[in-house]
């Protein structure tokens, strides 16, 4: 279709989301930015936070993502991530609670856990902020 | 002949080994088809990674000539293999198929005068390799797969290669594994996954040709941050997959080859069986033939 981005969202274990939408809006490393069908090819590092999913002016998909890579070209957009999960499925008390170990791991984390331990704490952050935000239009 | 009582027994304990064998069948089918879906879930990431890395190697100009993980350390004198096993044994010629493999290609390569190192995964490689190449492991990973493959697996083995790529401990590194065809076959596998090579990318672009055509090389991508930063990103990340692909195959591969040695194994159990119960009926015949023999010819003589 032409006037239709198709949209792959994965992870390394599952296949997440795979369908046709209006737009979609990626949280890439230097912005966040919406793909229109025949968007110029673009391969961007993507940061923690929410993938939208617009279909006729109107928010129809939300999906947390932590860190990983999105690929925009004639085809649609593909997103590769580590973790995904739809905003609505979100547990906020289990986001809660995970911000609160990757704090405590962050400050008992010595030279070498320090990275791993920095980029827990950004991905539990994020999806604690995924509860709380509301769809942008 | 054998006397009845030792027949006896000997049925008796060809039939709990088959009650075991078939319990063991049952369970790697179960096992299989688990980790079956385990490898097919993985796919669509490990495809679409792949594409990716295509379509920046296609288009990565000359000046990016830093990462080891792509260009390797510019020699290619120290081989890390990282041979790919299970914990457990009874599965049939799974764990022996990989270590010949590595032995073959360490006596290959010390022909060409290269050092070879190892890493294992799995106990079995580590027991089968020990006697003769113990000197070359470097390190050896255990309880990998014992209910499911999990993405941690792959990392913990992805972190370990990489520091000892930082270390500088050897210049190219192949994993060995079983790739996953049916529960009858299982092909052994080597793959280069430091320095990356392209040809398995293109190979299996081609496969699915009509997408490679609309994605081909004259697509010119542009990158955010930049093309440098990506890369050093995506490597350690598509690496990660390929390790984790590796062992995800190998996974289903060993219960498939559990499953089918230990189908082998309770056919044969029942064949003994069937063997062994003639052998029983014949003796206990011909003990109650002797016996009705000698009271007729005591009988007679009275």
């Amino acid at each position: 279709m032409a006037d239709m981005v198709g949209f792959d969202l994965a992870t390394p274990t599952s296949l997440i989301a795979s369908e046709e939408a209006g737009m979609v809006v990626v949280p890439g490393s230097e912005g966040d930015f919406g793909v229109l069908p025949g968007h110029s090819p673009i391969l961007t590092t993507v940061r923690p936070g929410v993938i939208e999913i617009h279909n006729d002016g109107a928010v129809t998909g939300r999906f947390f993502v932590s860190s990983g890579f999105a690929e925009a070209n004639q085809e649609g957009c593909t997103v590769l991530v580590d973790e995904a999960v739809p905003v609505a499925d979100i547990d906020r008390s289990a986001a809660e609670e995970r911000v609160n170990a990757a704090r405590t791991a962050l400050q008992g984390a010595d030279e070498g856990q320090r990275a791993a331990a920095e980029t827990e704490l950004a991905n539990a952050e994020a999806m604690l902020a995924a509860t709380q935000s509301q769809p942008t239009h | 002949m054998a006397n009845l009582k030792e027949l006896k027994t000997r049925i008796s304990s060809v039939t709990s080994t088959q009650k075991i064998t078939s319990a063991m069948k049952m369970v790697a089918a179960s096992r299989l088809r688990r980790a079956q879906e385990a490898a097919e879930a993985g796919r669509p990431y490990a495809e679409r990674m792949e594409r990716m890395m295509g379509a920046i190697l296609d288009g990565a100009s000359e000046t990016v000539g830093g990462p080891k993980l792509l260009s390797g350390t510019g020699s290619d004198q120290v081989h890390m293999i990282v041979a790919v096993t299970s914990d457990r044994g009874l599965c049939g010629g799974f764990n022996s198929s990989i270590t010949r493999e590595v032995r073959l290609r360490i006596a290959a390569l010390e022909r060409e005068g290269k050092t070879v190192k190892l890493l294992c995964v799995g106990r079995k490689a580590r027991d089968q390799l020990r006697s003769l190449h113990g000197d070359k492991m470097l390190d050896t990973f255990e309880g990998i797969g014992r209910t499911v493959v999990t993405l941690e697996d792959a990392q913990r083995v992805t972190a370990k290669v990489l520091e000892l790529l930082d270390a500088e401990e050897f210049d190219v590194c192949t994993i060995v594994y079983n790739r996953f065809v049916s529960a009858m076959t299982q092909i052994v596998t080597p793959q280069q996954i430091i320095p990356v090579t392209l040809d398995r990318a293109e190979s299996d672009e081609a496969e699915d040709g009509a997408h490679a055509q609309t994605s081909g090389p004259s697509a010119v991508y542009e990158y955010e941050p930049d093309e440098a930063e990506i890369l050093e990103a995506l490597l350690p990340k598509n690496l990660e997959v390929q390790i984790f692909r590796a062992l995800l195959e190998s996974n289903a591969s060993e219960h498939g080859a559990r499953m089918s040695a230990m189908d082998n194994a309770t056919r044969n159990a029942g064949d003994m069986i069937d063997d062994l119960t003639l052998t029983y009926n014949r003796t206990r015949q011909a003990l109650i033939t002797r016996e009705l023999i000698e009271i007729i010819s005591g009988a007679e003589a009275l």
